[in-house]
């Protein structure tokens, strides 16, 4: 440690003002600020001491997403050898998963980056740790099977258009991996919906339908037959995207967040209300076979868990005020199961709920701001009188 | 007599040069004015009808402009929008008359655009700002420039979206095969109204990179 120390203060002068490098000092500074605590203090005004700074929080939430990442892994094995109709070691799936899912993440990652990078150098500002979690997140809500490319050019145009035209992190409007998932659901439909695409290199005689396609397929038919029981979707053994089956390690990701105040409890408690609620609500009209699927499905189905614990959170897109983010989240909630039971075309509302909610987050922000006003002048008039 | 005759203006002096090309750039009806924003997203899936719907609006604002030009002394202020609108439908019975005479299958697939194009605000823009306080000349030199200026931005955006979208440029295919073979996919995306949204933002945020002062001061 003390050596890296030593060759960082060495080189140092090189990329600070009048150096050789100075145009790179970005670069360095993103570098040296990721391997140590920066030694930078604030000087003047006041400030609320805590070791935590932004690149620890966004470190936090990937640490919260490596137990839903390491059960993607070992699923897309899983299911690779279970639809081939192969019994294998443990290791051999696992071995097989990171085959898959490695490309896809180092592909997000040197794409993200570099652009962030380019950015930086660019504009002269520091590099944004943001794209830390952006970069993970993309690879976590894709089907197995998608092609690199594609997720080289849905990462481009959710980090130049999605964030880098707002200003970078923490001015953007729409959650950048989402509006990456958006971009490539929308541009490449064939890649990414269907039943073709959940199962790494799947058998053709095997279904690779997930739970939600067949739900939907409930619209028409008198029943909906789940090939999966309850409890395998909750644990998560189900064909998907990659990091988004397991209810269960999303869930330990969700107390990761929660206990480390860095996602907010209260949009995810209200995100998982507002779906039971609008569950139960079709539940009882119950019109057709989807609309009898137990609202509880809807919580372990697809993408709700992962949305709602790693999406709809996101500090910078979600609601700022407190009660917002209760109505932010139940919206969330409400729409996801809306767009999923009365919409055949989109069988994941999650993906879109989130994105329109992302876009009213500052309108619901500024009424409740503009009620607090409001109740607190009523409660001034009667001593004005 | 003859020495009340004043010295007349070159027929392309500096003034009318920058009347034409003004709209290509800093005074963009689209990029920078902001307006004629719909039928730019609706149009430009493919080559063709942009470039048809361009030729189109080129047509009517200058022909718009020149003759509310030469009747700007006598029009009455007050009805002077319904004398403006009068003509500009007459332009674009015409022109959509034209369309369908010759080329009917892009006529058919701008369908309502080409009506539309009365409500394009650009040509009540230009007759409105200009057209109704200059000479005949330099009001049809204006009208032609803003049509140029909307025109350009459109055939940029439908380029892109063709070669993009449906790996064509005029109809033609121009992406290799061998890109297919390797797993190429059309980006459909690109065919969907939102994309030429985003892809006249692009065009604008060049275009504001490059030219410093169309930039606010925040």
């Amino acid at each position: 440690m003390k050596a890296l120390r030593k060759q960082l203060d060495k080189i140092k002068p090189q990329f600070q003002k009048g150096g050789k490098f100075e145009k790179l000092h970005s670069t360095f500074d993103a570098f040296e600020t990721f391997l140590f605590v920066p030694d930078k203090t604030t000087s003047h005004g006041s400030h609320i001491r805590d070791s935590i700074d932004m690149k620890r929080t966004m470190s936090l939430v990937v640490i919260a997403m490596i137990p839903a990442l390491l059960f993607g892994i070992w699923n897309v094995g899983h299911q690779h050898f279970l639809s081939h109709g192969e019994t294998v070691a443990f290791w051999d799936k696992v071995l097989y998963g990171l085959w898959k899912v490695l490309p896809i993440i180092v592909v997000s990652y040197v794409t993200g980056l570099a652009i962030e990078f380019a950015f930086a150098q660019i504009r002269h500002h520091e590099v944004n740790e943001g794209f830390l979690v952006s970069g993970m997140l993309i690879p976590l809500v894709v089907p197995p099977d998608i092609p690199l490319w594609m997720v080289s050019v849905a990462t481009a145009f959710a980090v130049i258009i999605g964030k880098e035209v707002f200003g970078g992190t923490g001015m953007n409007i729409l959650n950048p991996a989402l509006t990456a998932r958006a971009f490539l659901f929308f541009a490449y439909p064939a890649q990414i919906s269907g039943d073709k695409v959940w199962i790494a290199e799947k058998a053709d005689a095997f279904s690779g339908a997930t739970p939600l396609a067949e739900a939907a397929a409930g619209i028409g038919a008198e029943t909906v037959n789940f090939t999966h029981s309850f409890m395998e979707m909750f644990i998560g053994t189900i064909p998907g995207s990659i990091g988004e089956t397991s209810t269960l390690a999303i869930l330990i990701g969700a107390i990761i967040l929660a206990f480390t105040g860095v996602g907010s409890l209260r949009i995810m408690v209200s995100v998982a209300l507002g779906g039971i609620f609008m569950g139960g609500l079709l539940n009882l009209a119950s019109v057709n076979a989807y609309m009898d699927v137990p609202f509880y499905y809807h919580l372990v189905m697809g993408g709700f868990a992962f949305g709602m614990v790693f999406m709809a959170t996101d500090p910078v897109t979600a609601s700022q005020t407190n009660k917002g983010k209760i109505i932010y989240g139940f919206l969330i909630g409400v729409m996801a199961v809306l767009i999923r039971v009365l919409n055949p075309a989109y069988p994941e509302g999650m993906m879109l709920a989130i994105l329109l909610m992302n876009v009213f987050a500052p309108l619901i922000d500024h009424y409740v701001v503009e009620a607090n006003i409001k109740r607190r002048l009523k409660r001034m008039k009667p001593a004005k009188a | 007599m003859s020495t009340a005759k004043t010295e007349r203006e070159p027929m392309f002096s500096a003034k009318i040069k920058k009347l034409l090309l003004g709209p290509l750039n800093k005074d963009n009806p689209i990029t920078v004015q902001v307006l004629g924003i719909c039928s730019a997203l609706a149009v430009t899936v493919k080559l063709e009808p942009a470039f048809v719907m361009a030729l189109s609006v080129i047509a009517v604002t200058a022909i718009s402009n020149l003759s509310i030009s030469l009747l700007r002394n006598t029009i009455p202020p007050r009805i002077r929008i319904i004398v403006q609108l009068t003509v500009i439908a007459a332009l674009v019975i015409l022109v959509d008359q034209i369309l369908k005479a010759y080329v009917y299958d892009v006529s058919k697939q701008l369908s309502v655009f080409v009506g539309l194009i009365i409500t394009n605000c650009i040509i009540m823009g230009r007759l409105e700002a200009f057209a109704m306080a200059n000479k005949p000349w330099p009001s049809f030199v204006d009208g032609v420039g803003n049509g140029l200026g909307y025109g350009i931005i459109l055939i940029i955006v439908a380029f892109f979206r063709e070669l993009l979208g449906s790996g064509t440029v005029w109809g033609y295919h121009v992406m290799p095969k061998a890109f297919y073979e390797l797993g190429y996919v059309n980006n459909g995306l690109m065919i969907l109204p939102p994309m030429a949204l985003i892809v006249v933002g692009i065009i604008i945020w060049v275009q504001r990179a490059k030219n410093p002062d169309l930039q606010e001061e925040n």
